[in-house]
């Protein structure tokens, strides 16, 4: 079942770029075809997923691999991964919704997405730390030819300083992994047995080491301050499609790694170092929200407010580390919240960047100054994006709400220093409504002349998008029973 | 180590530690009625605005879900029930009706239904998008109002916040009207935050999320609990008083004065405004818990009365003036939560809101009949359509506390249980009593004035000053006048025996002492007195208070400014931290320039080591060649993918084995990345 999800996209990848007979019609409908088909598939899956016992996996399967070093191809899914999963599954639908009149190239456009889905998913199925690196490179490499073929302006200089700074930090994780190899007796790639075993444990100096090690390579690509600076250049200059993919999955792969892999399996030393973790969390929301707020480019800004997201991620597993008095409970609220997080900005900051994206494909810029009154000539890019603007502002009734909330009750109860980011989420709320004024609002001015509504694929892209985010909003059991017992799982592991 | 010891290992270490309050539903109509309280305006408000079949018929629509509403609203002020589902972590999504809320949230409903049949006679263009966002409105008010759980309360309270926004900022191709929807968010949401880190500290003294039980943060005495309840009671009081306009956030109200009347019919008269003093209400038994939050309440609530009172009088807009008056009266509701009376505050709140709906309304149809709501410009307007002038004069009556209409005998209940607490207060109560029956005397001279030639020539130059007016009131704009004229007289009857037992008894809690005779006849006189000194020697008009006290300036100038200013900087660094990293990769791939590659100088401790001014263009022309370099390499890869591109477009030119070829060097690529680990190994 999980291979399926993971390798149905690279096999149609795979048709695609070998048979260039096939027309660009046909390339577009096979794409969305086969992102349906994942979506569909993970609707299954869901629906038969019960939470695993604890150090198991559902869905899980084994197969040899590299049996020199004891790594496997080993897949599952836990209350962490089923939603990334779902995530990804509805992201590059939404994408190849969108990219159903994509001019350029558009055989070689939906080959390369579907090889990005595949190590996506992949990525976030993976039980083995080899495996999980594979699907965490080839993501890059993805990403960079999807940058550097499709993007804009600057775009070659963007994507390679992103594979370069990504990549680099993925041979920091490397390093971490190795390292945890070399600990573990009998040495091994598993994750599952890693975690069982926490093979660092009482080598203080080691375990700092490698967590640091580990933590370096997720902080590149979560990013978090004063890693981040490779994600404005590569999202302003990326392709649409590019910077919704970039920004709802890549970035989880960070996020995703802390849950997974960091917390689980080095639990000492990420108590020790849960202080620095927070701060750095609590930075990052600060420094994030800041920075989008002084952006003249909206793509950039909303490029900056991944970081203030990603921060309030940061934050909340920093303060689940830590371990004082009995907080367990608010130690699994924060861990919930940070991968509901993961989730909701996933969804709604890929539908921000689709309906930006339609700014530079109509009028050429990113510039906020050059439109003025835009809802006159596209009422409907207003709305959705209005709507967009205030689910990342983290409004009740949308999913932001439901993520932001757990993580600032959860963290305040720890540490109640992290009531400084509330901060974050006003400034937020500025600079979305500041955008939202600028853009929209005022007399018909600049480039808003003649602009042409969103069509209804890209109203269908956006919609899907923030439709889900909406429907988390208001009734979030249905993710939240499976992230639960996970983050709950997480602390425990954290607290032995 | 095999899965199965890895699983046996962990079986140990299961979890049995959540903990969570569940709230017990009712079941039955009433239970039912509840949900569509909210649910059927939420779902047709968002119909309203994106279905075109619906949005043609918007009005209509609008009016009958609000009718459906207020029956909704009875049903549940008498069957008191309770909803549940399971919402955030550790906390359900909860809705109940008790005592207080079976008296607001009929109110509520009421107040919307009549706004919306006048709004259907007043509001001419996008009718839709109005009808939609104030349905929405709506059900967000009935959430806030029935919510038992905190971040029940915080989606009704800030979607309402967000509807605000929408509404005040209704003309939207007007900029400043826009900018003003979001000075009222961002200032409330300032207060929100309160909210946020109260549910924080309510999950740190482990008594839930229930607003039921917050107050159990205090009881629960050691250690950990005694402290939380300062914070719990702090947040719940910052987040009301940004909410209800009070000292110092009142600014927003002014500013929301730009939006269509209706709006501030509903928004601040009858919920939005109202709903901070409900929260206090609510949150009365917590703020006593605590040793200093009824002492702050009150005084905040009667400097915001005495403050925004003399806002008012020196207001020469109608409509500026109503929102002065009603951050002034929301201050004795606020008063009333601080020294404990709880019947008194919510017969305020309800009777303020008819009042308050009443001279909004009155002030909107002038308004769209003339093209004004300056004070000038309205002379005599009462002389020229007698009901709505008996109306808003009624409306005005009532606000001065002019025996024996409605807000006479609540602002007495009020002041009745501050005088227990300290004359001091009930002084300052009174003083503002008396403000609020000279600013509500000057409406009454100025809609009855026979204005003179010179005055005349006055209010014509006042005519269409912000709109092309009508010179007309419709039938369907005068009809919600009546009910609501009739609120502002008789709603007093809730704070006067023998009502006011049976109120206080509904809403439960609270220490109303009741007013005296004498105390009633004390502030009755006040107000005549006060009323007639206006009509023979006309008002004073405090200067210093006509800008709103200069709070939005000094919140520019202390708070938005220096942020903004804040975020130019970090966005400069953020720049030179960019620049530093690629000098940094420039300097290691350089070799054995690599000693200190600021960008720039005095910032160089960014990139690495600060690097002296003498060799930065040194290191910047290292860095500019290297991206040269950079470029010319990826340019050349571009181009190559370019082609690819381009071959892919044109297979049968006989190019197909580069094609071909690129391909497989491509998964070439690929394969050798895959095989990496085994190489490492």
């Amino acid at each position: 079942m999980l291979s399926l999800l993971v390798f149905l996209p690279l096999v149609a990848a795979v048709v695609l770029a070998a048979v260039p007979r096939l027309g660009d019609a046909v390339a577009r409908w096979l794409w969305l075809g086969v992102a349906a088909v994942e979506v569909v598939l993970v609707g299954v899956a869901w629906a038969g997923f019960t939470t695993p016992a604890p150090g198991r996996l559902a869905l899980d399967q084994q197969v040899e691999w590299i049996p020199g070093v004891r790594s496997s191809y080993h897949v599952g899914v836990d209350g962490l991964s089923l939603p990334l999963v779902a995530m990804t599954a509805v992201v590059f639908l939404a994408c190849a919704v969108y990219s159903l009149k994509e001019a350029r190239r558009p055989r070689l456009h939906a080959a390369l997405l579907l090889f990005l889905q595949s190590v996506s998913i992949g990525l976030f199925v993976s039980a083995d730390l080899i495996l999980f690196f594979v699907f965490f490179d080839l993501s890059i490499v993805a990403m960079y030819f999807l940058t550097a073929g499709w993007g804009h302006a600057n775009a070659a200089r963007s994507a390679l300083q992103f594979f370069l700074y990504t990549f680099l930090g993925s041979l920091a994780l490397l390093v971490g992994f190795i390292g945890l190899y070399v600990y573990a007796d009998p040495h091994t790639f598993d994750m599952l047995e890693l975690i069982a075993a926490k093979p660092l444990a009482g080598h203080g100096l080691a375990a700092g080491l490698v967590l640091a090690a580990i933590l370096l390579g997720l902080a590149v690509k979560t990013p978090t301050v004063p890693f981040h600076t490779w994600l404005p250049p590569a999202h302003t200059d990326a392709s649409s499609v590019g910077s919704a993919v970039l920004a709802a999955v890549l970035l989880k792969m960070g996020t995703y790694g802390f849950v997974r892999i960091a917390m689980p399996m080095l639990p000492e030393a990420w108590r020790a170092w849960a202080w620095v973790i927070l701060v750095v969390g609590i930075v990052s929301v600060l420094y994030g929200a800041l920075v989008a707020l002084a952006q003249s480019n909206i793509k950039r800004m909303v490029a900056y407010t991944s970081v203030n997201h990603m921060g309030y991620v940061v934050m909340a597993v920093g303060a689940a580390g830590l371990v004082a008095g009995d907080a367990a409970q608010a130690r699994g609220i924060a861990v919930t919240g940070a991968v509901t997080e993961m989730v909701s900005h996933g969804l709604i900051t890929a539908a921000l960047f689709l309906l930006v994206g339609t700014l530079h494909q109509r009028a050429g810029t990113y510039e906020m100054a050059e439109f003025g009154g835009l809802a006159r000539t596209a009422p409907k890019l207003a709305g959705l994006f209005a709507v967009g603007a205030f689910a990342s502002l983290g409004l009740p009734a949308l999913s932001g709400f439901i993520a932001e909330f757990q993580i600032f009750t959860g963290s305040i109860a720890v540490a109640p220093v992290t009531a400084i980011a509330l901060l974050g989420i006003l400034i937020t709320a500025a600079l979305f409504l500041l955008s939202l004024q600028r853009i929209f609002t005022g007399e018909l001015r600049g480039r808003s002349f003649g602009f042409a509504d969103l069509h209804p694929r890209e109203v269908w892209a956006g919609g899907i998008l923030l439709g889900l985010s909406l429907l988390i909003g208001v009734y979030p059991a249905p993710l939240l029973a499976v992230i639960e017992p996970a983050a709950t799982a997480v602390v425990t592991l954290l607290g032995r | 180590m095999t899965h199965t010891t890895a699983a046996a290992t962990l079986t140990t270490l299961l979890p049995t530690n959540v903990v969570a309050n569940t709230i017990t539903s009712t079941t039955g109509y009433a239970a039912f009625t509840l949900w569509l309280l909210v649910a059927l305006p939420a779902a047709a408000g968002g119909l309203v605005i994106v279905v075109p079949a619906v949005r043609r018929v918007a009005a209509p629509v609008a009016i009958a879900v609000s009718t459906v509403v207020v029956a909704a609203s009875a049903v549940v002020a008498v069957g008191r029930p309770t909803v549940a589902f399971p919402f955030v972590a550790g906390s359900d999504f909860a809705l109940g009706v008790d005592g207080l809320s079976a008296l607001l949230v009929p109110t509520v409903a009421v107040v919307t239904l009549l706004v919306l049949v006048f709004a259907a006679a007043d509001v001419r263009e996008n009718r839709a998008r109005f009808n939609g966002l104030m349905l929405l409105f709506s059900a967000s008010a009935s959430l806030t109002a029935t919510a038992l759980t905190l971040p029940t309360l915080l989606t009704g309270w800030e979607v309402m916040g967000a509807t605000s926004y929408a509404l005040i900022g209704f003309w939207w191709w007007e900029t400043d009207r826009v900018s003003a929807g979001l000075t009222a968010f961002l200032t409330t949401r300032l207060g929100d935050l309160g909210l946020y880190l109260a549910a924080g500290a309510a999950v740190a003294a482990r008594v839930g999320l229930s607003l039921g039980d917050l107050g159990a943060a205090a009881g629960s005495g050691t250690g950990t609990g005694a402290g939380w309840s300062d914070v719990i009671a702090a947040g719940m009081l910052v987040a009301a008083l940004g909410k209800a306009a009070q000292l110092p956030f009142s600014f927003w109200l002014s500013r929301a004065m730009e939006g269509p009347s209706p709006v501030s019919a509903l928004l601040h008269s009858a919920a939005m405004v109202a709903m901070g003093g409900y929260l206090l209400l609510r949150a009365e038994p917590l703020l006593t818990a605590t040793s200093w939050a009824p002492t702050v309440t009150a005084w905040a609530g009667v400097l915001t009365a005495l403050g925004l009172g003399a806002v008012a009088l020196a207001q020469t807009d109608l409509k500026q003036l109503l929102a002065a008056s009603t951050g002034s009266q929301l201050g004795f509701v606020v008063l009333a939560a601080g020294v404990g009376s709880v019947a008194g505050g919510t017969a305020q709140l309800v009777a303020h809101a008819a009042t308050k709906a009443l001279l909004f309304l009155a002030a909107g149809a002038w308004l769209t009949a003339l093209g004004t709501k300056h004070l000038d410009g309205l002379l005599g307007v009462a002389r020229r359509w007698p009901l709505v002038g008996w109306c808003a004069t009624i409306g005005a009556a009532s606000l001065a506390g002019l025996p024996p209409l409605s807000l006479w005998a609540t602002k007495d209940a009020v002041l009745a249980a501050a005088l227990e607490q300290s004359p001091w207060l009930y002084a300052a109560g009174l003083a503002a009593a008396a403000l609020s029956a000279a600013y509500a005397a000057k409406i009454v001279v100025v809609i009855w004035r026979r204005p003179s030639a010179v005055e005349e020539g006055e209010a014509q130059r006042h005519l269409d000053e912000e709109e092309q007016g009508t010179r007309e009131v419709t039938t369907w704009q005068r009809i919600p006048l009546l009910p609501l004229a009739a609120g502002a007289m008789l709603l007093g009857l809730l704070a006067l025996p023998p009502l006011a037992d049976a109120v206080a008894r509904t809403v439960g809690g609270g220490t109303d002492v009741g007013a005296s005779p004498l105390e009633l006849a004390v502030s009755g006189l006040i107000a005549v007195v006060v009323g007639l000194a206006v009509w023979w020697w006309g008002t004073p008009s405090p200067a210093w208070a006509a800008g709103w006290l200069g709070l939005e300036r000094a919140a520019h100038r202390f708070v938005v400014e220096p942020t903004l200013a804040l975020a130019r900087s970090l966005d400069q660094v953020d720049r030179r931290l960019d620049r530093g990293v690629w000098a940094l990769a420039g300097a290691v791939t350089g070799g054995k320039q690599a000693s200190g590659s600021g960008a720039q100088p005095g910032h160089g401790g960014l990139g690495t080591a600060a690097g002296t001014p003498s060799d930065t263009r040194g290191l910047a022309g290292l860095a500019a060649r290297f991206d040269q370099a950079l470029d010319d390499a990826v340019h050349g890869l571009t181009g190559r993918i370019r082609g690819l591109g381009q071959l892919a477009r044109r297979p049968q030119t006989g190019q197909l084995h580069h094609y071909y070829l690129q391909a497989v060097a491509f998964l070439a690529a690929l394969l050798l990345l895959l095989l990496l680990p085994l190489m490492v190994r």
